[in-house]
């Protein structure tokens, strides 16, 4: 069954996988905001650049966050020179480094509900007086509801099933870097199977699960169609 | 999704010119032990017309895929429990396991000159991050954590530990200054990229329980020529003195 390590390691990454999707919804929505109404040359490139993580193989990303996080790193300086120490081998790393990775999975999503939002509400809202706050939070999140929810579960369950970013800047550390996806890896190299499968086993029926709600939520095609 | 594009080239590219020759033969070696194997290999080439396909990865992940049919003809271990296992599963050929090297450990702390005293620099040297292979899964992590057990050093320091999951991972945290110094195989800084900066540290092997690292023949070499040709050069005179140079001791 779950040993006490087991359920540090879920506690750990439930923490991880929450406050990266916090981040990410915090700055991925403005982000999409942007990439849905600018006309800019920057357009693109910033679009490409987002979506550099789909492609990238995770262990390289993993390598060169741990050369830029390290204390004599253009990233460990900045932070040290900040007083926040290196974040290299800390839960704040894993957290900078699982945004960059999971920030595609939010701001496509995003993207493509304010996208399909498009101009006229909000200009209807402005032309009633609403404020930018108020146009916000009344048209946007109620339109874009399904879009933010998606945005969230695909960050959240990213962060969850991440490893190889944090395998190579974690160190493995117990309660502060050792998530779930690197306990299992570290089950199946000592050859400890059977707990290997229990903690799989989960991850497998929460991912199901969650997935599963994930598409409860959206609204079916024709239902969407036959209004 | 096209990760099988490149294999699939290279496959293609690679299937005429080795039709001309002998099978293949193919070898599974623990990655602390990859450089030192390819030496090997091109010592052994050299002699013979037969050509060695390498397979690195850590000794878990290749002892389980051997457990379930890959069709490997040799495999060299960082440990000795994953070749007695695999020879108890019957999937060896009888009595064909040996130990290979004898690994070396090293403390390795790149931003210094000089360790005077390893045990006094690991207690109070100012090491922020000490890395290690985790003693779980790699038998040279298993001997660090032998070296700071017999200096009563384990308690003191497990706090500013970092783990790789193999000894390749532990040189890539101090080699990118993210962590200050650790323990890694000699090996590694023998066959290191460029010269060794910073201080070392090389670590009495009375310290700790010694790292032997066993290679066994396999099923599918049965009858393969080659497979057996390069068995035999493993254990040469040649060979041994091969190893030896690369940072290992080798067994009498």
């Amino acid at each position: 069954m779950l040993s006490h390590s087991d359920l540090s390691a879920i506690w750990l990454t439930a923490q991880l996988a929450s406050t990266v999707t916090a981040v990410l919804l915090v700055i991925g929505t403005p982000i999409a905001w942007w990439l849905a109404h600018t006309h800019s040359w920057w357009r693109r490139p910033v679009a490409a650049i987002i979506a550099m993580p789909l492609v990238l193989p995770p262990t390289v990303m993993g390598f060169y966050l741990l050369l830029f996080m390290a204390p004599q790193g253009w990233l460990g300086q900045l932070t040290q020179s900040l007083g926040m120490g290196s974040l290299v081998f800390t839960f704040w790393g894993l957290v900078v480094g699982s945004v960059i990775y999971s920030l595609p999975f939010v701001v496509q999503p995003l993207y493509n509900a304010l996208l399909a939002l498009g101009e006229r509400p909000l200009e209807v809202a402005a032309t009633l007086g609403a404020g930018p706050w108020d146009r916000f939070v009344s048209v946007v999140l109620p339109m874009a509801q399904s879009g933010f929810i998606t945005a969230a579960a695909l960050g959240f369950a990213h962060t969850v099933g991440e490893f190889g970013v944090v395998l190579m800047i974690g160190g493995n550390i117990p309660e502060e870097t050792r998530v779930i996806s690197v306990l299992l890896y570290d089950h199946v190299e000592a050859l400890d199977y059977a707990r290997a499968h229990w903690l799989s086993g989960g991850l497998v029926v929460f991912s199901f699960l969650l997935l599963l709600m994930l598409y409860g939520l959206q609204k079916t095609p024709s239902a969407s169609r036959a209004h | 999704m096209f990760s099988w594009l490149p294999c699939a080239l290279l496959l293609l590219w690679a299937s005429p010119s080795t039709s001309a020759q002998a099978e293949p033969i193919h070898v599974a070696v623990a990655a602390n032990f990859t450089q030192t194997l390819a030496a090997l290999v091109e010592r052994f080439e050299q002699q013979h017309d037969h050509q060695v396909v390498m397979s690195s990865g850590s000794s878990g992940k290749l002892y389980a895929q051997i457990q379930h049919g890959a069709p490997f003809d040799i495999f060299l271990s960082a440990d000795t429990e994953k070749p007695a296992a695999l020879e108890r599963s019957g999937l060896t050929q009888p009595g064909a396991r040996f130990t290979y090297a004898l690994g070396a450990l090293a403390l390795w702390a790149p931003k210094l000159t000089a360790i005077d005293d390893g045990p006094a620099l690991l207690e109070t040297g100012g090491i922020t991050r000490l890395a290690l292979a985790n003693p779980r899964l790699a038998p040279y992590g298993t001997a660090a954590a032998d070296v700071l057990e017999h200096f009563k050093l384990t308690d003191i320091t497990r706090e500013r530990w970092v783990l790789g999951e193999n000894i390749a991972q532990t040189y890539q945290f101090i080699a990118s200054g993210a962590a200050d110094a650790g323990f890694v195989a000699l090996a590694q800084l023998r066959n290191g990229p460029a010269e060794i900066y910073g201080a070392v540290w090389h670590v009495p092997s009375s310290l700790h329980r010694p790292i032997a690292q066993q290679a066994v023949l396999l099923r599918p070499a049965a009858d393969k020529e080659g497979a057996l040709a390069f068995w035999e050069f493993l254990q040469s005179e040649q060979a041994r003195s091969i190893i030896a140079r690369h940072g290992y001791t080798v067994a009498p």
